[in-house]
């Protein structure tokens, strides 16, 4: 994840653009990134690269999330693998992971360290 | 003492098992293998398997490794060519001597090759060895026709093979009719009949006087009845030949059609030497399967330990798929007992052939034959097997349900003594020690055991016997649909329904553990929306939904979405195929009519979805739930309007079936079809639900299934009137429903309902569970509360905004999605060329 170049935080998009419970994609300079909206979790909001490396396709905001031995997980809605939402590891392959972004809420603004 | 000398000639399937229960045993010995192949033991009776994809290496039973770190002296590619009875040695090709105290002969047997003049010729082989199928296989690719002599199990069986590799395939049989050893006459005329459908061509009564080169093909076989056949390759499978020379030729008793003579401790005449297997010649028998071999093995072995056990013979039944058809056959199959009676059911319609041997009083099962349906052959091994009393009426074991139906055998009826497994001679018995050791699944009862490891025709019947087992312990065996909830899909709808749950937070707050997965959240959505029949996406649900169902469209490889309107029945008027194209043409979308009757576009980006919808649902169209676990697609057939046969109309029975019960969350799928006739154009015995119509009305069919295990429906009721028939389906699927596993199709569903189609007819139409009046009045609250979920979706500006590709972005593309043109419309570039069509546009 440290390949991207150092931009400031960014402000990506408002509470009103997140669905709970499930998540939305933001886009920045190129950057797909899956932000996921978790009003019962602290912290609440997650975000991790959208791009599913197994099925090779941007999708995994698209994803179900749930836990997994209390992991925070999203299944990739293609072939099911699970990522998970803090470091991006998936679980079912020890070798595959995908970035993960620091993200913050700031009154009702996303914001994404970049 | 020092320990024994054991050497084992043979590395087949049977020495192998011998060497493995040796080393068990944990008998002192040296032991040293000497195979005449050059690979370590291979498993002989999924050769084929090999023609249909599976690797050479998958069929191993042994390595090198596994055999060196177990201290045994493994020589292979040099066959034994003498033996020193005197000195007690045998002696190798290459001349090396091995010293005995005790021999096993395991050396199996070979194809026999009839002496025909020309039975040499290039493009003649045989069809035993590993070694063999790489041979097949080079002369295939230069043919186009093979001739298999041979209509026995082996010669069919290599008929496939043939099939698989392209060739127009041909068996030629000396008898007159195909496995004559196994099947009587009219279960081998079914099964030339099933065989010759799948196009493979049968000759019987064939005597083969020579070969020659051909004229068109490679070769040329001429007939004693004057005929000839012209063919590139033919393989011999017209019977085995015990491998004996070795006994012979050192003076051991061998019988007068070959095999080494044995006792029932599979002793030759010298007593340091025994013989197992294919080679073996027990009560003036060759034993041609593999599970007598084994037992021989184990009466062998048995004689160094203190146990000795005897061989009495085996039970030669078999249960096989020959090219795709079922063939079973159990002892006396051709009913030569004195005062034996048979019953005999054969369909003609439908290609099933199935026939019983019983005692003089009818009380006993002696044999059977079975062809196209082995449905029963569990059952009658076992009454076979066990002597079991036989029901009053016999026939009822093989008429089919419509009329009663066979008295399915409880695993508990069973005595200890039965054999479930018989690759891994387990009984019941055995199977019963297994749970007292702590084994509490069929898996652990498998891996302790070995049951079920071999031909896997067991497995069924090990599952059953192991579950009723554990019942009867009163031990329960975990179904929790995942690590969230410790209950099954059954259990939540019913916790659903009593408590009246309506969100999943609730449930799991009540009844479950940790936040959800993947694997409950749909599962409970489903449930939901199959008892309170709410929008989808209301705010509690979204989040619970398989992203298709958050949607509403399929998701394909790239990550676009593929778009199927409803098309009721198949009907669609021309107005409404133009507004199809239309659509597809303004979001340059792919078009495809689908395998169910109707149309699918393909390839919109999810901020294209409202727009699609928005034109469609303008021009009347609704969703077809091809995303949900719903029903699909109500196929149907032109029926009476139009067709010259047509005895209903179809058509309008469809159309109004599907739209019934569109809309309908379950389980999984659901998919019908209504044909207009018996001539079942719209194939509906392979529906969930399936629709025939006859002169006085509508047969129902149930539990039908394509895809990957097709199964085809039970009739389950006859001549029915529209009222009666729309009330069936509203109870069986509201049954259905409520009851099925997670992702379970009506095919599995009714495969696990105790009772099966019997019981479930005394639910749905005798109303046995008194609850008939409770699924209608469901069904009829789920059919009163249908909406069309893009209609809804599109009306509602909070909706839409979920169908934003970005959020933040709206114009921004996702550069991962790329096309290409083929054929005229647009596919997903595959890595390749999206990777040059960026570069290029970089
Ligand atoms: C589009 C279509 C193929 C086509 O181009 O013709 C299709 C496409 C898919 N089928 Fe199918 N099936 C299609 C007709 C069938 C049929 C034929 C039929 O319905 O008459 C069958 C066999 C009949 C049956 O279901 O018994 C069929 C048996 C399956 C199965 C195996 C089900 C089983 O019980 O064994 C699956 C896998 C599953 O559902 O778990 C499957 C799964 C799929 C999925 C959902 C796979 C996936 O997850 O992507 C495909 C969705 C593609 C999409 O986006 O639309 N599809 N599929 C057909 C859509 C019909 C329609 O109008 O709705
Ligand atoms: C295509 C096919 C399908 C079959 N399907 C089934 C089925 O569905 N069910 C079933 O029960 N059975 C089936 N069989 C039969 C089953 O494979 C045999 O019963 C089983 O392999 C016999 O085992 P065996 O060890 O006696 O002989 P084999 O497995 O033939 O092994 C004998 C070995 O000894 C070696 N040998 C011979 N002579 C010497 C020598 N002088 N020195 C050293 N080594 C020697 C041979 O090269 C061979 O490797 C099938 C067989 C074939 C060919
Ligand atoms: S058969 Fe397989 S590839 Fe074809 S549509 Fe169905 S699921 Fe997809
Ligand atoms: S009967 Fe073959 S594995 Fe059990």
């Amino acid at each position: 994840m440290s390949t991207a170049t150092k931009f400031e935080n960014q402000v990506v998009c408002t509470m009103d653009d997140l669905i709970a419970q499930s998540g939305v994609c933001v886009y920045w300079q190129g950057h797909q990134i899956a932000v996921f909206y978790l009003p019962k979790e602290t912290p609440k909001i997650y975000a991790i690269g959208n791009h599913d490396p197994i099925g090779k396709a941007n999708v995994l905001s698209r994803g179900i999330v749930g836990d997994i031995k209390g992991r925070l997980v999203v299944a990739s809605p293609l072939y099911k693998q699970h990522f998970d939402l803090v470091t991006g590891e998936c679980l079912e392959d020890a070798s595959v992971s995908v970035p993960v972004y620091s993200v913050a809420l700031a009154g009702d603004k996303v914001v994404i360290d970049f | 003492m020092t320990a024994q000398k054991i050497v084992v000639v043979g590395n087949g399937m049977v020495g192998n098992h011998y060497v493995e229960q040796l080393l068990a045993s944990g008998l002192d010995a040296r032991i040293t293998v000497i195979g005449g192949e050059t690979r370590p033991a291979y498993d002989r009776v999924h050769l084929s398997e090999v023609f249909s994809g599976k690797n050479p290496e998958d069929l191993a039973l042994c390595t090198r490794d596994q055999y060196k770190n177990a201290g045994v002296d493994l020589q292979l590619g040099d066959p034994v060519v003498r033996i020193d009875r005197e000195g007690k040695a045998v002696i190798t090709n290459s001349g090396r001597s091995f010293p005995y105290d005790k021999l096993v002969l395991a050396t199996g047997s070979y194809p026999f090759v009839p002496p025909i003049a020309g039975n040499d010729l290039p493009g003649c082989m045989t069809y035993r060895t590993i070694d063999d199928l790489g041979e097949i296989r080079a002369m295939a690719r230069k043919s186009k026709t093979g001739v298999v002599v041979g209509g026995g199990l082996l010669g069919l069986e290599c008929a496939n093979a043939l099939k698989n590799l392209g060739l127009d395939a041909h068996v030629v049989e000396f008898a007159p009719g195909l496995m004559g050893v196994q099947l009587d006459e009219g279960g081998s005329r079914m099964l030339r009949r099933k065989i010759e459908a799948l196009d493979v061509k049968v000759h019987t009564s064939k005597a083969t006087q020579k070969i020659t080169k051909g004229e068109k093909a490679r070769l040329k076989m001429s007939f004693a009845d004057g005929s000839d056949l012209e063919t590139d390759m033919i393989v011999f499978s017209a019977g085995i030949r015990p491998y004996d020379q070795l006994a012979r030729e050192s003076g051991l008793e061998v019988g007068p059609r070959g095999g080494i003579v044995i006792d029932y401790h599979c002793k030759t005449s010298d007593s340091d030497i025994f013989a197992i297997g294919e080679c073996a010649l027990f009560g003036g028998m060759i034993y041609g399967l593999v599970a007598p071999g084994y037992r021989m093995a184990e009466a062998a072995l048995s004689q160094l330990t203190a146990d000795k056990v005897p061989f009495k013979g085996a039970d030669m039944s078999t249960k096989l798929k020959l090219l795709g058809v079922d063939v079973g056959s159990i002892g006396d199959s051709h009913g030569k007992t004195q005062g034996s009676m048979a019953y005999v059911f054969s369909d003609e319609r439908q290609e099933t052939y199935k026939k019983i041997v019983v005692s003089s009083d009818g009380s006993k099962l002696l044999g059977s034959v079975l062809v196209g349906d082995c449905a029963d052959y569990d059952t009658l091994l076992q009454y076979y097997l066990n002597g079991i009393d036989l029901p009053e009426n016999p026939e009822s074991m093989i008429l089919p349900s419509v009329a009663g139906g066979a008295p399915a055998l409880g695993a508990a009826a069973l005595p200890a003594t039965a054999t479930i497994c018989s690759c891994y001679n387990v009984s019941k018995g055995g199977i019963i020690e297994a749970i007292d050791g702590g084994c509490c699944s069929a898996a652990e009862v498998k891996a302790e055991t070995g049951a079920s490891s071999g031909c896997g025709g067991c497995a069924a019947l090990l599952k059953n016997v192991v579950d009723s087992e554990l019942e009867a312990r009163g031990v329960s065996v975990d179904k929790s649909i995942c690590e969230h909830f410790a209950f099954t899909r059954q259990e939540l709808f019913h916790i659903c329904k009593v408590e009246k749950i309506q969100s999943f937070d609730a449930l799991l707050q009540g009844h479950g553990k940790g936040r959800g997965c993947d694997i409950c959240k749909p599962a409970v959505a489903s449930i939901l929306a199959s008892l309170w029949n709410n929008y989808i996406l209301e705010q509690d649900h979204v989040g619970l939904q398989d992203t298709n169902d958050h949607y509403l469209a399929n998701m394909q490889k790239n990550g676009t979405y593929s778009v199927v309107p409803r098309v009721a029945g198949g009907e669609i008027t021309p107005d409404k195929l133009i507004v199809l194209g239309e659509v597809a043409k303004k979001y340059n979308l792919y078009t495809k009519i689908t395998g169910g009757q109707r149309i699918d576009l393909f390839g919109a980006r999810v901020d294209q979805l409202p727009g699609i919808w928005a034109d469609l649902v303008a021009a009347g169209f609704e969703t077809g739930h091809a995303y949900g676990k719903a029903l699909r697609t109500v196929k149907s057939c032109v029926g009476s309007t139009w067709c010259r046969y047509g005895v209903q109309d179809s058509v309008g029975m469809a159309i109004y079936i599907e739209n019934r019960y569109k809309g309908l969350r379950s389980p999984h799928k659901l998919k019908s079809a209504v044909s207009g006739c018996t001539r079942e154009c719209a194939e509906a015995q392979s529906k969930d639900f399936g629709v025939i119509a006859t002169e006085n009305g509508w047969n129902l069919y149930l539990c039908g299934n394509g895809g990957m295990k097709p199964r085809h429906a039970d009739l389950f009721a006859t001549d029915l009137d529209d009222e009666t028939l729309i009330r069936y389906i509203d109870r069986f699927l509201m049954f259905y429903v409520r009851t099925a596993d997670r992702l379970q199709r009506t095919s599995v569903w009714l495969e696990n309902l105790e009772g099966g189609i019997d019981y479930l007819r005394e639910v749905v139409i005798e109303d046995k569970l008194g609850i008939c009046a409770e699924l209608e009045a469901q069904m009829d609250s789920v059919v009163g509360t249908y909406q069309c979920e893009w209609k809804t979706t599109i009306e509602s500006e909070d909706k839409l905004k979920r169908f934003r590709q970005f959020v933040n972005a709206p114009d921004a593309q996702d550069e991962n999605v790329v096309f290409v043109q083929e054929r005229g419309q647009i596919r997903p570039a595959n890595d390749d060329e999206r990777a040059e069509i960026i570069a290029r546009s970089a």
